[in-house]
């Protein structure tokens, strides 16, 4: 089911976490609200949430108008960074807890949770408590018990974010396919642009309280909308006026019509990729991101002076 | 929502599967080197040491004055009417104390974590005052307010509510004091989470927020009780110690002793240390059990 904000502000004090923002999310769509710490993305989340009340402004989930229902009216389900598991209750109560408040018939709620935990593949560790669980596993029980009521939206806070890289990535990628399957209109707050992109159809870019762009994420890397952006999604080096990516940098070890001279500070291996860190000029840093092939080709050499022209370059006026 | 069968497991799931192992380091004892095992004998010894020398022989030889003279003056002097009488009201007007101070001891800790209002610290200080304050003080308190010189006209003074009124005011500290931390590190997300799926404060406060807190709770319902138990120096001045009304045991006791009855105070102060005791063995069990999910 759609959401929609409309005009959104919230101050803490002098603080402007949201500055008149609007956003849309289409029903069955997974869009992501990224940007750095402080921009608002987890106020946004929270707001359209019920945790957190807008000054001014509206939220309607499903063409209905919510802003002034309490979070338990809402019928959202609400993932945490950090868990929020009930430390005192079963995995099984954990995830049966929103059917349990309902007063549902006891045999419906245990069939209910041992699909869901089926689904987030906990099945077997339902007698566990949280804390015999790792990380990865606290958050699909987190996932699951937002599931299991049947929310109209659901609405996850970084919930990757307290876990290391390996489970992250994985996690994200069963995410992916967790939404194709149900289809429930999702929402992911993250700063990690390469989850943003991997996860999500549609990215919302937010700084400092400000929707910066929403877009897919192949025309949110192609055509950033302002310097914003561009350097926070992907890297990007400056080049004058311009803005290149390292990918976007043609080295060379002789000078050409549009090329500019550099130095090679580092040459860092990183599998298929190889990342060159040069200094042009007056001492600018460089980055250009090569094939390993085309890199043992050139035999680059730490000190050497190479020549670097972009192939595509962007500007904003 | 169609819960298909997937091939591929995620993969940190398979070692703990398999292990069966919760996810905490414990060191086991072999890894302990011979220096860190000697100081751990080192401190025991002093524990024991201190333990036998200030708690253990002082209630072995009370013990042993309680049955100087044989077991049959022990269950005589015991079952004193006058004395079971003492130890019915101690034990009630400690029950009472201790529960009320349950229930009012949880909002006062409840207000002072989750309310600003004007006032908070000087309210914080004042918790503390009747664990300061001699208790004899503490009974004097309680009397220029409930005695028979009442500047409200409330004299209660030698009637059973004076010894509850007296052992509220110095057993409130230990509820609000063993709440208030566990208020303070409780965390928010959970009572947020609970929200979202649905549920109202009072449900919020029930199934989320006192689970959390209760084992602090009776923590410190324990302590009030096996103070207000031994309470004497709050209620000697207002209970007026009439037997078989308003005298508790512990002014029994005192008052047996300085009567040259020693070992009948003895009796009944064994009889009080078993139950301060049995009460503290019951509430480590039921606080085990209400906190088994931390050790799971």
């Amino acid at each position: 089911m759609s959401i929609s904000v409309r005009n959104v502000n919230k101050r803490f004090g002098d603080f402007v976490a949201l500055n008149d923002v609007s956003v849309e999310v289409a029903t069955g769509s997974l869009t992501a609200l990224l940007g750095p710490s402080g921009s608002g993305k987890s106020t946004l989340l929270r707001v359209i949430a019920g945790l957190e009340t807008p000054d001014s402004g509206t939220v309607e989930i499903a063409e209905e108008d919510v802003t002034g229902f309490s979070p338990q009216n809402r019928h959202v389900g609400f993932v945490f960074q950090h868990y929020a598991a009930f430390k005192h209750m079963t995995v099984h109560d954990n995830v049966a807890f929103g059917l349990s408040i309902r007063k549902r018939p006891k045999e419906e709620i245990r069939d209910r949770v041992d699909q869901l935990l089926k689904l987030v593949q906990l099945d077997g560790l339902a007698k566990r408590y949280p804390s015999q669980l790792s990380g990865g596993q606290r958050q699909r029980m987190g996932l699951a018990r937002a599931l299991a009521v049947d929310p109209k939206v659901l609405l996850l806070d970084e919930p990757f974010g307290a876990l290391d890289a390996r489970v992250r990535a994985e996690l994200r990628e069963w995410l992916r396919r967790l939404h194709d399957e149900t289809h429930t209109t999702t929402v992911i707050v993250t700063h990690d642009q390469e989850e943003a992109m991997e996860v999500a159809d549609e990215v919302v870019v937010m700084n400092r309280g400000r929707v910066e762009q929403v877009a897919g994420p192949v025309d949110l890397y192609e055509h950033p909308a302002n310097e914003f952006v561009m350097t926070f999604v992907g890297s990007v080096n400056r080049l004058d006026d311009a803005w290149v990516r390292p990918h976007d940098l043609e080295l060379t070890l002789d000078p050409g019509p549009g090329a500019s001279e550099a130095m090679i500070e580092r040459v860092v291996h990183l599998g298929f990729e190889v990342r060159v860190e040069l200094v042009r000029g007056e001492g600018e840093p460089l980055a250009v991101q090569l094939t390993r092939d085309a890199a043992e080709q050139l035999e680059l050499q730490r000190g050497q002076i190479v020549y670097v022209r972009p192939t595509r370059a962007t500007t904003f006026s | 929502m169609g819960g298909s069968s997937r091939s591929k497991r995620l993969s940190e799931d398979r070692p703990l599967a398999s292990t069966g192992l919760a996810l905490r380091p414990r060191r086991s004892r072999s890894v302990l080197h011979s220096s860190e095992r000697a100081a751990t004998a080192l401190s025991l010894g002093f524990v024991t040491a201190f333990l036998t020398v200030i708690v253990a022989l002082p209630i072995a030889a009370l013990i042993w004055a309680s049955k100087k003279r044989g077991g049959s003056d022990f269950w005589q002097a015991v079952s004193n009417p006058e004395a079971v009488a003492a130890l019915k009201l101690t034990i009630s007007v400690a029950v009472i104390a201790a529960l009320v101070n349950a229930v009012f001891g949880t909002i006062i800790a409840w207000v002072l974590v989750r309310d600003e209002f004007r006032g908070k610290s000087i309210v914080n200080a004042l918790i503390d005052l009747p664990f300061a304050l001699p208790t004899i003080v503490a009974g004097l308190v309680v009397l220029a307010f409930y005695g028979t010189s009442s500047p409200l006209g409330i004299n209660v003074a030698f009637t059973r509510t004076a010894i509850v009124l007296a052992l509220l005011f110095v057993t409130l500290p230990f509820v609000v004091r063993t709440v208030q931390p566990v208020l303070i590190e409780l965390d928010k997300d959970m009572e947020e989470a609970a929200r979202s799926l649905g549920a109202d404060e009072f449900t919020v406060f029930r199934r989320i927020v006192l689970p959390s807190i209760l084992p602090g709770i009776l923590s410190g319902v324990t302590m009030a009780f096996a103070r207000a138990i031994g309470e004497i120096g709050a209620i000697v001045l207002i209970s007026g110690n009439l037997p078989y009304k308003t005298e508790v045991s512990s002014v029994y006791i005192f008052l047996r002793n300085q009567g040259g009855d020693p070992a009948g105070a003895s009796a009944v102060a064994v009889v009080l240390l078993s139950i301060s005791f049995a009460v503290l063995l019951a509430v480590g069990g039921v606080r085990r059990f209400a906190t088994r999910y931390e050790r799971a």
